[in-house]
């Protein structure tokens, strides 16, 4: 049970002048359960891929297979499986149509053809699950503040119950403390229920402190893909790549440089607190 | 889905046609019209065809670009010509139960899808050579004298360019809703009528709310730059008469006149 691009490729207006490789031979395996971050310049076909995955977009060519079927063969029930591999896009306002936040939640699950009951339990239990406070359930979605409109589409996506739950810059435009909820959430999320998912985003300190796997896209090509620490050693190359590993891991590395003995593979602040704070405590005890 | 919309799409090559004025190219476009309408025998439809294919030529723009544009209006010119093949009354050539064609109707009916054609063709050279801001610029200056009967020329223009400039905007937009929407197992290719106009709504109210939202944004940032309506506004690229445009004009005339010569007088 798994989700497994084999060479995939994807190319943009094939057949006119407009041609554009967006993605070139792309190998992925990702076991259930994972918790994967993809990142990767503007530009690098972080989006594409994803959509490729639930089935938006067809790769030109290669096979994408899903607990072991092609998602592409001609008889794949397309619909059930964007309620397995659940997508959920970077701007709540694509999607936020309704007149009231439940009426929306209940959007997805009720377009999988499931009965009244079924679809407001789930919309429900949605909701709670993204902690929106009850008070928000019946005002107009386009009333919300970014945070919340936020929650909702995450709520949207989630009560189709998805398998698979792919997350495209959940925390793009949203404060540190709003960012950081989302993440705890979805964290949790993937803890509670077991499911992989995908978050895609720019920024490096989120990517380090939630992920298990990391993978980095440059110009249409998985450049690299490892656990964070092995990746966010290649300080250089992801510098090539336009991308920078956690400001704190520089820190360390200073740090360790300067002949401070401290632990340079620490990539979260809390990490490097331990490491510093350790390092401190045994300078001390030599003294 | 909306990739195949060619009308108002332009293609940005370099020709002697691009280069030209857009005013040129408007009066161009007006004086082939009038010329298609006012031809009525097939050697005049002749020489608006070589006419047409001559200036496709001339402007470099692939034909392909111009047949894609006709699918939209391909139901119409089906209907024109159906309608005028069988009601047309006269010389009756083929019948079979209340259908009949005549002769007339033949003629009438080719001559109606020819027209078509040559419309769309003809008037999407225009808009293929010519981006759509030069295209208003053109607009607004040769409707300036309307001025005089208090018609705001150049907020209409200005409201035009900001329309066409925010088509590939909202196009966009409509693409990514509609994937944000299937994504929640929104079927589109769904059959029946009132099935497809209720699948509309989730993609129209996030597509108006975030046209309005553009509209306000826009708004804003052209009234902090201190527009204030035409007046005394002066242009980055101020629109220039050159020789070749009047080489273009005084060819037109020329065409013009061959269609007046050879391309009117009765059936024969």
């Amino acid at each position: 049970m798994s989700l497994i691009l084999d060479h995939v490729s994807y190319s943009y207006d094939v057949g006119t002048s407009y041609k554009q490789e967006a993605l070139k031979d792309i190998n992925i395996v990702i076991p259930d359960g994972q918790f994967v971050g993809l990142i990767g310049h503007t530009g690098s076909g972080k989006s594409t891929l994803i959509q490729l995955l639930n089935g938006l977009l067809k790769p030109t060519s290669g096979n994408i297979y899903y607990n072991g079927q092609d998602i592409n063969d001609s008889d794949y029930d397309r619909k059930t499986l964007r309620s397995k591999v659940g997508l959920v896009f970077q701007y709540p306002e694509h999607q936020l149509f309704e007149e009231n936040v439940f009426k929306d939640v209940c959007f997805g699950p009720k377009n999988l053809g499931l009965d009244e009951k079924e679809v407001n339990l789930r919309a429900y239990d949605a909701l709670e699950k993204v902690k929106l406070s009850h008070d928000y359930f019946y005002q107009s979605p386009f009333d919300l503040s970014g945070g919340q409109k936020r929650r909702v589409a995450i709520a949207g996506i989630l009560a189709m119950k998805p398998e698979v739950f792919i997350l495209d810059e959940p925390t793009a435009g949203l404060d540190p403390k709003g960012s950081e909820e989302i993440l705890t959430l979805i964290k949790n999320l993937q803890k509670d229920t077991g499911m992989t998912v995908i978050l895609v985003s720019h920024n490096m300190e989120d990517v380090a402190s939630y992920v298990d796997r990391i993978l980095v896209m440059n110009k249409g090509e998985l450049k690299m893909d490892g656990s964070p620490k092995d990746v966010f050693k290649k300080t250089e190359e992801l510098s090539n790549m336009g991308l920078r590993a956690p400001e704190v891991t520089y820190i360390v590395r200073e740090l360790r440089k300067k002949g401070f003995p401290v632990d340079d593979s620490a990539i979260t602040v809390s990490e490097a607190k331990e490491t510093i704070l350790n390092a401190l405590y045994h300078k001390i005890l030599n003294e | 889905m909306f990739k195949d919309m060619t009308l108002g799409q332009y293609y940005p090559i370099d020709s002697p046609i691009h280069r030209l004025d857009a005013r040129s190219k408007f009066v161009g476009t007006v004086i082939y019209i009038v010329s298609v309408f006012m031809v009525n025998n097939y050697i005049g439809y002749l020489i608006a065809i070589a006419a047409l294919l001559t200036f496709i030529a001339i402007s470099r723009v692939p034909i392909k670009f111009m047949v894609k544009g006709m699918k939209s209006i391909v139901v119409l010119m089906i209907f024109a010509g159906l309608f005028n093949l069988f009601l047309v009354q006269g010389e009756v050539v083929w019948s079979w139960w209340i259908l009949s064609i005549t002769k007339e109707g033949i003629d009438t009916a080719i001559k109606m899808v020819l027209r078509l054609a040559l419309l769309i063709m003809g008037s999407s050279i225009m808009t293929l050579t010519t981006t759509p801001t030069s295209l208003t610029d053109g607009l607004e200056s040769l409707f300036k004298p309307l001025n005089v009967i208090k018609i705001p020329v150049h907020e209409i223009a200005m409201m035009m360019t900001i329309a066409l400039r925010f088509i590939p905007i909202l196009t966009e937009e409509m693409d990514k809703i509609m994937k944000a929407q299937m994504a929640r197992g929104v079927d589109f290719e769904a059959k029946g009528l009132i099935k497809k106009a209720k699948s509309m709504i989730p993609l129209l109210v996030p597509l108006f709310i975030s046209a309005f939202r553009r509209a306000n944004d826009l708004a804003m940032a052209m009234e902090a730059r201190c527009y204030r309506g035409g007046k005394g506004r002066t242009k980055m690229k101020p629109l220039k008469y050159h020789w070749n445009d009047a080489v273009a004009f005084l060819i037109m005339c020329g065409y013009l006149a061959l269609c007046i010569i050879f391309g009117r007088g009765v059936l024969e």
